[in-house]
């Protein structure tokens, strides 16, 4: 039958879509207005260029303190949000790659033990790693007063990891270690937990990928004389790469929102400031439109970084 | 996914705000509670399941006031930053939940407090061997605290007064919090001295290794609250745990609460229900108050069953006539 509707036709209901989901979205956002006011809930952005007036632990890259706005302190979550996930989007992939191709090893030690990891991290839910992590180090490592010293000037206790700087050194003042640089314990464990369970999945992209390579690519690499490992990386991996980046773009983008399990062990991020705003504030419905819309454009732009990327590799 | 719900709850038509809480609790048959995730004498569950606690209590005031049957509740346990939510989005029809009276939380959250079942303030704990005599001493620690808090706010106030800094870790969840204070993650733990004493008692695994400092840096009047603009609710549960009070002021309690109807006093004998109609002005059955005091007891019985054991003291919360700030309105 839909071959038989004609051009006309097909616009008609096209546009009737269109205006009925314009409608349904006019009637929720008047519908919602008018009961926020019924209730006398407070409703806009303008909480945004309020003080704050909560501390937060730690800030990457920006200067914070209880007397700035909350736009600030989302600011301050948001760096955070960013510095974890890109780190930890750069060292899932390096161990992801190293454990793929770890599977892929003809020693066998190897390869059973990169099929272990993959198989018992990638079984167990990351919440729970991440409360493994942060227990390891908030109750297994000792208190700042007794921290260890593995490397001259670099200590670690329970208030996390303090290393020198070129300019000042950690030394114990007061309650804790001042001056040099530190990773928290939240930070760590949250690193930590999201870059290994990541690791897992990328390994098993990486390995597809290269199991995905026709067998005579192989054996035309070692008619031409190239060694096992000069295949790999001039034959193998090239072509691979184009299996590989769609799906470990995805894993990226996993890691990224995985990153928000931060509000369970305690690391500011984006949604444990925005978790904190709405409760102060009480503006629920304002509070996870931002938190919606940063992480629809930090996946957004993720996404178009490496489609970017694909279609590169794509070219070769 | 409490937020989730609250945002169903203003998306979804308008009328289903309309119906009085009053009604639909008759309706469903039980009062929705929604109370603290676990504070030993506040709102926890005991050995049998079954929850205890004064905030607890005011939860089956108010199920005796309008089923005549204290066990009519069900309860749902909230953390601090979903309690908001919850009430204004319908899931509890009370928030008993440890939670202070502000002027923001009465304007801008869309609730009202009824009043106050315990009168508190803001304090710390910290470990005894780290020899901390008073809170001016904190200067540079890392203090626990949990978020969505007024405590959270004070804290950042009350160093930023003394010219001091600090770290704080926030943790949402009450266990996950306490494990990183008593894993000494932080040197200070800091909430409502209720709750201090509460977690020290409760949950230390040695009580005597953590002192209580003896700074209190806030008011904290801890009530039950209800949802903006619905009178009728907001009476009910508020004189629920007036007729607590005014209970022990008359020195009725669940024990001799039968023997009142032969009291001569008027006074007694309006608030058990037997002359005068308080009850159907409220709505209710005229027994109301009688049900209250006969299935829940007064607010010292209550008290005693459950803050006493733990160590706390009346204090400020002791009724006006015996020098503290307890007081209810007269029920005439």
């Amino acid at each position: 039958m839909a071959a038989n509707y004609g051009w006309g036709r097909r616009i008609a209901y096209q546009a009737a879509a269109l205006l009925a989901a314009v409608a349904l979205g006019w009637f929720l956002a008047r519908n919602t207005a008018a009961n926020l006011e019924a209730s006398r809930i407070a409703s806009g952005f303008g909480f945004l260029a309020r003080e704050a007036g909560f501390e937060i632990g730690e800030s990457a890259f920006l200067r914070y303190s209880a007397s700035d706005t909350y736009l600030d302190a989302l600011a301050v979550g948001l760096a955070n949000t960013l510095a974890v996930s890109l780190i930890g989007i750069a060292l899932a992939t390096v161990l992801g790659a190293a454990i793929g191709l770890g599977r892929l090893s003809r020693n066998f030690l190897l390869r059973s033990l990169g099929a272990a990891y993959v198989e018992f991290l990638r079984n167990v839910p990351l919440l729970v790693q991440l409360f493994f992590w942060y227990a390891v180090i908030a109750e297994g490592l000792p208190h700042p007063r007794e921290a260890l010293e593995p490397l001259p000037g670099v200590f670690l206790s329970n208030r996390g990891i303090f290393f020198p700087t070129f300019s000042s050194s950690p030394a114990l003042e007061g309650f804790n270690f001042a001056g040099g640089a530190a990773l928290t314990p939240e930070f760590a464990a949250l690193l930590i937990g999201l870059a290994t369970y990541t690791a897992a999945f990328i390994a098993e992209i990486v390995r597809a990928g290269v199991l995905a390579i026709e067998r005579g690519q192989w054996e035309a690499a070692y008619a031409i004389g190239l060694t096992r490992r000069q295949a790999l990386a001039h034959v193998a991996l090239p072509q691979a790469l184009r299996v590989i980046v769609p799906p470990a773009t995805s894993q990226f983008l996993n890691l990224t929102k995985n990153s928000s399990l931060a509000v369970a062990i305690g690391y500011p991020d984006l949604v444990s400031v925005a978790n904190t705003t709405i409760n102060q504030t009480g503006q629920a419905i304002e509070g996870i439109a931002i938190i919606m819309a940063v992480y629809l454009t930090i996946s957004l732009s993720i996404s178009a970084l490496m489609n970017w990327y694909n279609a590169r590799v794509m070219r070769r | 996914m409490k937020r989730l719900m609250l945002l169903l709850a203003v998306l979804s038509a308008a009328p289903a705000l309309a119906q009085s809480t009053l009604e639909a609790v008759r309706s469903k048959g039980f009062v929705q509670c929604g109370v603290n995730t676990g504070l030993a004498g506040f709102s926890q569950p005991d050995s049998k399941g079954v929850w205890r606690g004064i905030d607890v209590d005011v939860c089956r005031a108010v199920a005796a006031a309008v089923f005549g049957d204290s066990a009519k509740v069900r309860y749902t346990p909230l953390t601090a930053q979903q309690r908001f939510t919850a009430l204004q989005s319908g899931e509890v029809d009370i928030l008993s939940r440890n939670t202070t009276w502000t002027i923001t939380r009465d304007t801008g959250l869309g609730l009202n407090f009824v009043g106050v079942n315990y009168y508190d303030g803001q304090g710390f704990m910290v470990p005894r061997k780290l020899n901390v005599k008073s809170a001016k001493q904190l200067g540079g620690a890392t203090i626990c605290v949990q978020p969505g808090t007024t405590t959270e706010l004070n804290l950042a106030d009350y160093f930023r007064a003394n010219n001091m800094k600090f770290k704080p870790v926030v943790i949402e969840k009450l266990e996950e919090v306490l494990n990183a204070y008593f894993a000494g993650r932080c040197d200070v733990f800091t909430t409502d001295v209720s709750g201090l004493v509460s977690v020290r008692g409760s949950r230390a695994p040695k009580p005597d290794d953590h002192v209580i400092l003896p700074e209190v840096i806030s008011k904290e009047p801890l009530g039950p609250a209800v949802r903006h603009g619905d009178d009728r609710w907001f009476d009910v549960v508020k004189w629920s745990l007036f007729a607590m009070l005014e209970a022990e002021e008359m020195k009725l309690s669940s024990k001799n609460i039968d023997q009142a109807s032969s009291s001569k006093d008027p006074a007694v004998q309006r608030f058990i229900g037997a002359s005068g109609d308080v009850g159907k002005m409220l709505g209710l059955d005229n027994r109301w108050a009688f049900n209250i005091v006969k299935q829940v007891g007064n607010y010292a019985e209550s008290f005693d069953a459950n803050l006493k054991p733990l160590g706390f003291e009346r204090g400020l919360n002791r009724l006006w006539t015996q020098g503290g700030i307890m007081y209810a309105p007269p029920i005439r």
